[in-house]
């Protein structure tokens, strides 16, 4: 393999790695308030870039975009309203169910809207063909965008959760529900909150990718798969873990079709995530410990 | 400050507490003692909001606290110190005490950092433990952290569940000192135990809680000197 092939190589997988870190916090940040993993997650990025598409048609992009990403946290925040918050202590099989149903009425909803169609987002710079050089590599400066934009919301989340008081009582959310309900702090609406949230960066990511991935009514479930093999590979509710599990899962993929055919692509994160269920169920960077005291 | 009357509450079909009344004036220690699964822990997450109330009421400064949300109960000044200290444990000792003053900030009164200071003064320990995560600390000091953020709200009543639990006799001593020290400061506490001896020595007043029910109330030194106190829950054995 010639150094610009692996370069090549090398960002493509960054580019997909870093959408799976961002789906995979997803859902780390409902895991963490609920306890549930939220498998309409794909359905989020879905929604952000199909919206962001309808409306560029009378927008310009910067400003489809915002209107996408605002309206997927809305639809976030009513999922949760309408099916998740008058539940009263569910069972987390019961509350997986909901969330499966959730996704498939998204996408047939979806369906009714936009149709079969496949369509994408034009780039943010230059169009297809548009590509900048590093270290002798052609790299279409979306794939930048994607890398960018991506790394910006993982940094900034982490100091949403660190340093912002909100961020601190979803932590403590997180941490304990009942000792947070005694604090005063309305767990519901931190609940309401880690919806929107993750319908937010699931959102933003749907836009960003839609030039280079396209997007249509079904990307969803893929996503999601992909996004769950990186969550339970660096262990659930752990998203830094999710960045260096994502990557790898996206380095790996990218690689493989080096050496095997194309059609085996999908096929790696769904081995991976059996193997890692059988071998390590807490995840690469988790303790054994902190899984066991886990409900799921 | 605080009164029940004719309680009932439990867990879906089954009734925990049985028509229990009780009150608790400002100032006061009160304790409640019983042994294992007579109820106490259900009582006060009924005062709490945690378990819903089946009928009778609860008043708490003049309000009834029926279909009151958790959260409201704590902002009006009545904070509960879980059984099992219930610490954020990925947390540090600082956040912990931060998230105990949620309902300050969210009134706007400020003065958070004052009432940490209060807190570092009233458990010197968690001073040196400010940055440490709230897991790693011993029992006795997740005991204090629980306190502390309880305290941090402000509450007029703040009740206390099995503080002594699991903890040396020496840091059980340390930590009643501490509530002693909380009334002396114009506080009102209700202290649930099962370490009776302790908890009466200590109280003004005791209610007996056996399966749901009181079965006895009064002065703590009357109840010292009751001889079905003694035997039930003193491990004395009556002539």
């Amino acid at each position: 393999m010639t150094p610009e092939l692996f370069i090549q190589y090398l960002f493509a997988g960054i580019t997909y790695g870093i959408i799976y870190a961002i789906v995979a916090i997803g859902f780390n940040i409902i895991y963490n308030t609920t306890g549930i993993i939220n498998f309409a997650q794909g359905e989020f990025v879905m929604l952000g870039g199909m919206i962001a598409i309808t409306m560029h048609s009378v927008m310009p992009i910067p400003l489809a975009i915002v209107a996408a990403v605002v309206i997927t946290m809305v639809v976030g925040a009513l999922i949760e309203m309408v099916f998740i918050r008058w539940l009263e202590s569910p069972s987390v099989l019961r509350m997986i169910i909901i969330t499966i149903g959730i996704s498939i009425l998204a996408r047939e909803v979806a369906l009714h809207i936009w149709g079969e169609s496949v369509r994408a987002l034009p780039y943010f710079i230059g169009n297809e063909v548009t590509s900048v050089s590093i270290l002798g590599a052609k790299i279409s400066p979306q794939v930048l965008w994607v890398i960018g934009v991506c790394s910006l919301m993982v940094a900034g989340l982490s100091l949403f959760f660190k340093f912002t008081s909100l961020g601190r009582e979803m932590r403590a959310c997180a941490a304990n529900r009942r000792a947070a309900t005694l604090c005063g702090i309305n767990t519901k609406n931190m609940v309401t909150l880690s919806f929107v949230l993750s319908a937010g960066i699931g959102a933003v990511a749907g836009c960003v990718m839609s030039p280079i991935t396209y997007s249509d009514y079904s990307m969803g479930p893929n996503l999601a798969i992909k996004g769950f093999t990186v969550a339970i590979l660096g262990g659930l509710g752990n998203s830094v873990a999710a960045v260096t599990a994502g990557l790898l899962l996206g380095i790996i993929e990218a690689f493989s079709i080096s050496v095997l055919p194309l059609a085996f692509q999908d096929a790696i994160a769904t081995s991976i995530l059996l193997l890692i269920l059988f071998v390590r169920p807490h995840g690469l960077f988790g303790s054994s410990e902190a899984a066991s005291l886990k409900e799921f | 400050m605080l009164k029940i009357r004719n309680l009932e509450a439990g867990y879906g079909k089954l009734r925990v507490l049985k028509r229990i009344s009780m009150h608790v004036d400002p100032g006061e220690i009160v304790t409640i003692i019983g042994a294992n699964g007579a109820g106490k822990t259900t009582l006060l997450q009924t005062i709490t909001g945690l378990v819903k109330i089946g009928s009778g009421e609860i008043v708490f400064k003049e309000k009834n606290l029926q279909k009151v949300s958790p959260e409201k109960i704590v902002a009006s000044g009545c904070s509960l110190v879980p059984e099992g200290r219930q610490v954020f444990s990925t947390m540090t000792v600082e956040e912990n005490l931060i998230l105990g003053g949620y309902v300050l900030a969210k009134k706007g009164e400020g003065g958070i950092d004052q009432e940490i200071k209060r807190m570092y003064e009233l458990f010197p320990v968690l001073k040196e433990r400010e940055k440490q995560l709230a897991g790693t600390l011993s029992g006795g000091e997740q005991q204090m952290l629980a306190m502390g953020r309880a305290l941090m709200a402000k509450p007029s009543l703040i009740m206390m569940d099995e503080p002594s639990t699991g903890l040396a006799p020496l840091i059980v001593k340390s930590i009643f000192q501490v509530i002693l020290r909380l009334r002396e400061e114009g506080n009102t506490v209700l202290l649930v135990e099962q370490n009776a001896k302790a908890a009466l020595g200590i109280a003004d007043r005791g209610y007996v809680l056996e399966t749901g029910k009181i079965i006895l109330q009064g002065a703590a030194e009357d109840l010292l000197r009751n001889r079905d106190v003694q035997r039930a829950y003193l491990g004395r054995e009556s002539d």
